[in-house]
This record gives C-alpha cells, sequence and structure tokens, in this order.
C-alpha cells in the first residue's frame, strides 16, 4: 500500500467567524497575509517531513475559500517538486473541468512531472459544484468538457512528432508540441475521483486510479462499478493499486491522546460543507434526477457506518465518524487494523489518502501524527497482502 | 395546477428535433417564446393570447419535453432554430412575443431576418449588455435560493411560488429539466450575447417594449435602454408586475400586446 500524506492548506482561523460560508462570499479581508505566510511556510515543512518519513504526499486545489489556501495546485507541486527528494506527488485533483485551457494544464503537469524527475501523479477532477460561479465555467455538459480536455491533455503528452491540430466542441489549437515532455513514459499515471457509479464504470474501463472521498462503507458498490467495467475492457479483476480512499488518521501513542487529535482533524470535515446555500447546487452539476430528489426536499446520504448509519458531516463526532471508515483513529495497532479492516470490506483499496493534518491542528501534533505513523503503522500496511476482488456478475 | 385548464400540447419535428408546443385558436399566427423558468400550459395568458389569433407557444429546445438538437447550445443557435420553425410551420406575418429570455431569442431571431414577423413584443427583454463592466446589469439567477429569486422576479412572490411536494414527479422534472437548459443558453456571458445590441437595429418592424414595473431582477433604465437600440420601438410598462409580466398581469399584457399586434396590416 502506498500512503499519500495530504492538507489543505487550511486558514482555520478565518473559521470561527463566517456568517454561514467558508467558500465563495467570505471576504478575505478575513485573513492576514503574515498569518497565511506562516501557516504555508508550516504546512510545507509538514510536507517535507512526509518526505523523509516514507510517504508519499498529495496536493488538491480550492478557490475562494478558507478551508483551503492551495488556489493552484501548481504552486504546491512546483515547490514539493524541487524540496522533496523521493515522495510521489500527486495531485488530487487538478479541477480541468474548470479549466479554459487544457493546454496549459498539461505543460505545467510535463514541467512538473520533469522536475520531479517522474513523481507525479495526475488526478484529474471536474472540479466541486461552487467553483463553477467562481470560475464563470459552466456546469451543464461539464463531463463532456472534462473528458475532451483529459482527451487533449494525453494527446499532448505522448505525441512526440509533428506539432498537432485540435479544433474540437471545447478547445481550439493549432501547432501544438509540449516543450518538455513529461518525465514518466507514456504519461504520468492518470487518477480521478468520483462519487458516482456511472462515472466509476468508464474509470474502470480505462483503467485509470479511482479514489473516492467520505463514501465510508458505501464505497463497495463505487469499487464493484469500478471492477464492472475494468474487466468489460477484457482484463482480469483490478489489483488493489486502482483503487484509493482518503482517510483522516489521528494515531497516537495512548487511544486519548489519538482522540484529542482528531477533534482537530475533524475540523476538515466539520467545515468542508459550510458554504451559502445558493452555491452549493449550481445547475448542471448534478443530474436531472438528483435534482427532482432535491426539490422534493430529500437529503442527499453519502456517508454510512458499516450497520447502514448514514453520518451527518457536520456534527458528526469522532465515533460516528470511525465507525463509518471516515477516520482512522487510535493506537497504531488500533489505526492499522482499521485500515486493514476497510481495505477488506473493500475488496482491496492499495492507496490511502491520509489526512494526517487538518483544522488547527499545531504543527508538534501533525509531525508527531505523520512520524508515528511512518513508523508504527506503514511498515505493516507496505507487508499487508490485499484481498482481489472478482468483479460483481451484475454490476 | 389546474388540469382542466390546460391547453392541449401537440408537436412538430423541427430538423429532426421533437419539440413540444401549444397551438390554438385561428387566424393570424401569434408565436409565444417562454422566459427562462418556461411555460406552464395552464397559465392563463395563453388562453387570452389565442383569442387573438393562433397562438403557437412552443416549449424552447430542452425546455418541458422539448428535445435539444446535439450542438444547439447558444441563444443565437435557439435563433435560427426558430427560423426553421417558422418555415416549417409556414408562419406568415406573424406577431412574435417573447418574455425574459424569450424575449431575448425573438430579438435574435429578429435581427436575422423579419420575413415572417409583422411585430414584435419584448417583455422585460434580456440579452443586451447596458452597464459598465463592473454592473451586472442583471442579477444573478443562479446564486439565489428560490425565496429570493421569487422576491426579485415578482410583484407579489407567492404568484410564483410552487409546492413541488404536489406536483407530480413528470412536473418536478420538466421544473429541474428548465433550469439546466436555462443556464447552457445563460451562463456564460451571463444573460446576454455581448453582439445583440448593435446588431438591434436591424429590427425595422414596429417593436413594443412591455417592462412589469415591479421587476427587481433587472431595473426599468436595462428596459429603456434596450427599447432605444430598437429603430421602431415603443416602451410602455405594466404596474403590479414584476420580471414575468404575463403571469402576474395577464390581462394587461394580452390585451396590450393584441392591440399593439391589431395595427398589423394583414
Amino acid at each position: 500500500m502506498r500512503v499519500y500524506q495530504f492538507t489543505e492548506q487550511p486558514y482555520y482561523p478565518a473559521w470561527s467567524d463566517h456568517n454561514g460560508s467558508l467558500r465563495v462570499n467570505l471576504p478575505n479581508a478575513r485573513q492576514d497575509p503574515k498569518i497565511a505566510a506562516d501557516l504555508l511556510h508550516r504546512y510545507y515543512d509538514e510536507w517535507l517531513v512526509a518526505d523523509e518519513v516514507g510517504l508519499d504526499i498529495m496536493v488538491n486545489e480550492h478557490h475562494a475559500t478558507a478551508t483551503c489556501m492551495s488556489c493552484t495546485a501548481i504552486v504546491a507541486l512546483s515547490v514539493l517538486a524541487r524540496e522533496t527528494k523521493r515522495a510521489r506527488l500527486l495531485v488530487l485533483g487538478y479541477p480541468i473541468g474548470l479549466r479554459p485551457d487544457p493546454l496549459r494544464c498539461a505543460e505545467e503537469l510535463a514541467t512538473i512531472d520533469v522536475l520531479s524527475r517522474g513523481r507525479l501523479d495526475m488526478g484529474f477532477v471536474k472540479g466541486v459544484p461552487y467553483e463553477f460561479p467562481v470560475s464563470n465555467q459552466n456546469a451543464v455538459g461539464v463531463m463532456e468538457r472534462f473528458w475532451e480536455s483529459h482527451d487533449f491533455i494525453i494527446k499532448a503528452m505522448t505525441s512526440h512528432g509533428e506539432p498537432f491540430n485540435w479544433e474540437s466542441e471545447h478547445f481550439h489549437y493549432r501547432h501544438v508540441n509540449l516543450w518538455p515532455r513529461p518525465y514518466q513514459n507514456p504519461h504520468p499515471p492518470v487518477w480521478s475521483t468520483t462519487g458516482s457509479r456511472g462515472n466509476a464504470r468508464v474509470l474502470g474501463e480505462k483503467g485509470y486510479v479511482m479514489a473516492t472521498l467520505g463514501t465510508g462503507f458505501a464505497t463497495r458498490k463505487l469499487f464493484d462499478a469500478y471492477r464492472a467495467g475494468y474487466v468489460s475492457a477484457g482484463r482480469q479483476a483490478p489489483a488493489a493499486d486502482r483503487f484509493g480512499y482518503l482517510g483522516l488518521v489521528a494515531v497516537a501513542a495512548n487511544e486519548r491522546a489519538a482522540r484529542a487529535r482528531a477533534e482537530f482533524i475533524a475540523g476538515y470535515v466539520r467545515t468542508s460543507g459550510i458554504v451559502a446555500p445558493q452555491f452549493r447546487n449550481p445547475p448542471g452539476y448534478l443530474s436531472i434526477e438528483d435534482n427532482v430528489r432535491i426539490l422534493r426536499g430529500e437529503k442527499r446520504q453519502r456517508s454510512g457506518t458499516r450497520d447502514g448509519r448514514f453520518i451527518d458531516m457536520h456534527s458528526a463526532s469522532v465515533q460516528d465518524l470511525i465507525d463509518a471508515a471516515i477516520m482512522f483513529c487510535g493506537t497504531p495497532d488500533q489505526v492499522y487494523a482499521q485500515i486493514v479492516d476497510f481495505c477488506e470490506y473493500c475488496g482491496g483499496m492499495g492507496n490511502l489518502v491520509m489526512m494526517g493534518h487538518a483544522g488547527s491542528l499545531s504543527h508538534d501534533d501533525t509531525v508527531d501524527n505523520l512520524t508515528l505513523f511512518a513508523k508504527e503503522v506503514l511498515p505493516r500496511l507496505k507487508e499487508y497482502k490485499q484481498p482481489r476482488a472478482e468483479a460483481p456478475a451484475a454490476a | 395546477m389546474n388540469a382542466a385548464a390546460e391547453a392541449p400540447t401537440s408537436t412538430v419535428v423541427v430538423n429532426g428535433s421533437r419539440m413540444e408546443l401549444i397551438d390554438r385558436g385561428r387566424g393570424r399566427p401569434i408565436l409565444f417564446l417562454h422566459p427562462h423558468i418556461g411555460l406552464d400550459p395552464s397559465t392563463p395568458v395563453l388562453a387570452m393570447l389565442a383569442e387573438g389569433g393562433r397562438l403557437i407557444a412552443p416549449s424552447h429546445p430542452g425546455f418541458g419535453h422539448s428535445e435539444r438538437p446535439a450542438g444547439l447550445t447558444t441563444v443565437d443557435d435557439l435563433a435560427y432554430f426558430y427560423l426553421d420553425l417558422m418555415d416549417t410551420l409556414d408562419l406568415r406575418d406573424s406577431l412574435v412575443i417573447g418574455v425574459s429570455l424569450g424575449a431575448w431569442i425573438a430579438a435574435a431571431i429578429a435581427v436575422k431576418s423579419t420575413a415572417r414577423m409583422a411585430r414584435l413584443v419584448l417583455g422585460n427583454p434580456v440579452g443586451i449588455k447596458v452597464g459598465d463592466r463592473e454592473t451586472r446589469d442583471i442579477l444573478d439567477i443562479f446564486a439565489m435560493v428560490e425565496g429570493e429569486f421569487l422576491e426579485k422576479s415578482f410583484a407579489d412572490p407567492a404568484a410564483g411560488k410552487r409546492d413541488y411536494s404536489t406536483m407530480t414527479d413528470d412536473e418536478v422534472t420538466v421544473v429541474a429539466r428548465n433550469r439546466e437548459t436555462a443556464a447552457l443558453y445563460t451562463w456564460s456571458p451571463y444573460m446576454h450575447d455581448p453582439k445583440l445590441k448593435s446588431r438591434l437595429h436591424r429590427i425595422r418592424i414596429p417593436t413594443l417594449v412591455l417592462w412589469g414595473a415591479a421587476d427587481r431582477l433587472v431595473n426599468e433604465t436595462y428596459g429603456r435602454a434596450f427599447c432605444a437600440a430598437l429603430p421602431n420601438g415603443t416602451f410602455e410598462t405594466i404596474a403590479g408586475a414584476g420580471h414575468f409580466l404575463h403571469i402576474e398581469q395577464p390581462k394587461a399584457f394580452a390585451a396590450r400586446t393584441l392591440a399593439f399586434g391589431g395595427q398589423m396590416t394583414d
């Protein structure tokens, strides 16, 4: 198993006074650039610790939000490509559904891959709903634009002869010729995320790494949809390395200390959804069927415990989060057992995206969390033999 | 929704796409182009308009139950589509009426060709840029919860309220579909075509701009600027109506529209 250390680089000092929205319309007067600078440097220091102790690294980006100061993943990747020595660098994701210029995306990512000497994992996502109003991209038809952007980036990274031409529905280029070309051949591994079975199947058909976030014990059906797509392309069942999962991790020498740490880390799930209601559901982002359910006042439930109890992320206790496999928390033995239990449930899950820092967890706690995990849990996870579930016959 | 008062809908195929439309009454053609909230077949103004001629009220491609041809993604595309629809139905000397997005579509048709039109009525039209680059002429309807939208767009917000719990699945599906299709056409540039204003001089037929005076989505200055760009435009207001004046003041809207249309030469 690989474990990627992830933080959203939060500006948590603004979390206490937000008038119901941490995203889109929270005035940036609530941020002190000097505090932001201190926090950013601290977060990079912690990623360097992750590199030193044997963890891989994940970065992401969000826009117009106090939850995540990484507003362009390329900045984080650039810093880390140069400053880290060995960690793989996963961007999950690069929101190409929000991007008007996939040529620029391809150039940036190829350069990062070269600079890091082939350590880039390239995760493409469509972007979260509330960032369509920010980017002004239309959420209607976003998946078509996403796939055209993806197709273009892969074509640009794998074309090494004459410059090529691209004239299609969404993007138009002449003389496409990527310099530098990617370090990895034919291109950095592609990842994506999804919460829908339809998209999971498509990712399976393509054989890309699929990660899910916040899906708890509703994950297996997504993985099975992926498996069905994967074998439909004439392959054997996918190995565990095709699957990723984002889990919050709080580990400490004793359970009490781990739970205390977990309360800070849970700040991520408790704040992530704080956004003014008018920005939560731009037209076209969700399907017509989902919107019918929303108009009828039916709630969308994603995160479940093993026994089918749904968890409200805003109000979930640490125990709820552990029960729903949103968080792995406890002593190294407990955390190892929880992760293995989840992998068994998934039928194999070979990439843990570990949120080992979130919210207002302190620097010392973060370093201890990462170091202890790397020392006591990671070696055992590397030894652990993953199951390899077959594709379900009827999925 | 009162099913008994609903006009029966029929279909017409335009360029291979199936369109849902209301076709009632007899006489001169009256083409009604609905706003972005769609067409409620039971809305009283339809029967009133049908007293003045043959009313044809389609659901735009992607709205209601109308198909949307692949690649039809802009108001400009819609305008060409409606020119084809008017050819298909062989409409002549039509009175063309549009409200809000429908008025934008009507204007986008008319700058291309008025060959099948005699007169044009634009109710609270959108579609042009009036203010400076940092002024949003039209409030962002996609950044409002429904309560705020109703408050801004109706003189009496109760007039636009819908109870989704009592509507059929099909009716709620149409609401969701209308919202998505509206965003397809109007998301960016938001609610306008930067080219349209400079083309409005091509609309030489008599045009009535009717303005629901209580509109708080877009103000009267905008409506007057729209009218001023038309060579043969007349501006009138209707009291007690907001952005959707055909819903809030159907009698006044139909009477003023038909009176204006009645000056058509046969």
